[in-house]
């Protein structure tokens, strides 16, 4: 199977699932964040699933590996991480999810996704400084 | 529509946990998906990742093709969709992962770095998600 293929079929997949457990849905990811609300744990399981199967896979295939394994947590790291989260809670919606809705052409699907993208190349531009 | 579905979660999970595992498998990549998008505004290696993020928006299509049930939601306020995306974009790309990257892929290669990414874009979505539901009472 091509490489181009591969990569089809694997994002293919990823949706799937993605779909499968409720994540498309940013009210469900809302729900799992607010946990001072009627709280459900499903976010939960689905990392526990898909953990699982990578902590299994990730080991036979450690050879398969680009970058070597970097363990240096910085303050770029964690900033990135704590204004992500801030995004993700606000409306419900990381990458994937993000983009497997945009299938459905939903107004806040484009504006959301147009938004990451922007994002994105904002912080391509603070680089550049 | 906040119910607890353990069985579809788990299910769901293992399918994003295989996909993950098949994109390594079969190209030597990452699933992250956020390092994927941003992959396609700068060369090389734009022709997979668009194939990936096809993928992901083929899923979505088959998905509705199938008549299963798409749950939509109505009236958020788009401006805060726009802020939300803006900071999503930006933190990922400037953390370097997002929920698939770090939270899927990182922790099953057992990296520390990215079990502080994930640990901390935990806090930070609990806390703004409080902040937006209980505070600012915004619509859900």
């Amino acid at each position: 199977m091509s490489k181009l293929a591969s990569a089809l079929g694997a994002g293919f997949l990823f949706g799937l699932g993605l779909w499968v457990s409720g994540m498309a849905n940013p009210r469900k990811v809302l729900g799992f964040l607010d946990v001072a609300g009627n709280w459900d744990a499903s976010l939960m399981l689905v990392m526990a699933g898909a953990v699982a199967v990578t902590l299994a896979g990730f080991r036979l295939l450690r050879g398969k590996f680009e970058h070597p394994l970097r363990q240096h947590v910085d303050a770029r790291l964690v900033g990135g991480a704590a204004i992500f989260g801030i995004g993700w809670g606000m409306a419900g919606y990381c990458p994937g999810p993000a983009l497997t809705a945009l299938s459905t052409l939903s107004a806040e699907s484009i504006v959301f996704v147009a938004a990451m993208v922007a994002g994105g190349l904002l912080h391509r531009l603070t680089q550049r400084g | 529509m906040h119910d607890f579905t353990p069985i579809s979660a788990l299910a769901g999970g293992v399918m994003i946990g295989a996909a993950a595992v098949w994109l390594l498998a079969a190209n030597g990549r990452i699933a992250g998906v956020s390092t994927i998008l941003h992959g396609l505004f700068s060369p090389p290696d734009i022709q997979w990742r668009a194939w990936f993020v096809s993928g992901l928006l083929l899923a979505g299509l088959a998905w509705q093709a199938a008549g299963l049930p798409v749950p939509l939601r109505e009236g958020f306020p788009l401006g805060w969709l726009a802020l939300a995306g803006l900071l999503v974009g930006f933190g990922t790309r400037m953390g370097n992962g997002c929920t698939s990257g770090h939270g899927v892929c990182g922790l099953g290669r057992l990296s520390l770095r990215s079990l502080v990414a994930v640990v901390t874009f935990m806090a930070t979505g609990m806390a703004s998600a409080y902040v937006m539901r209980h505070l600012l009472g915004a619509a859900s």
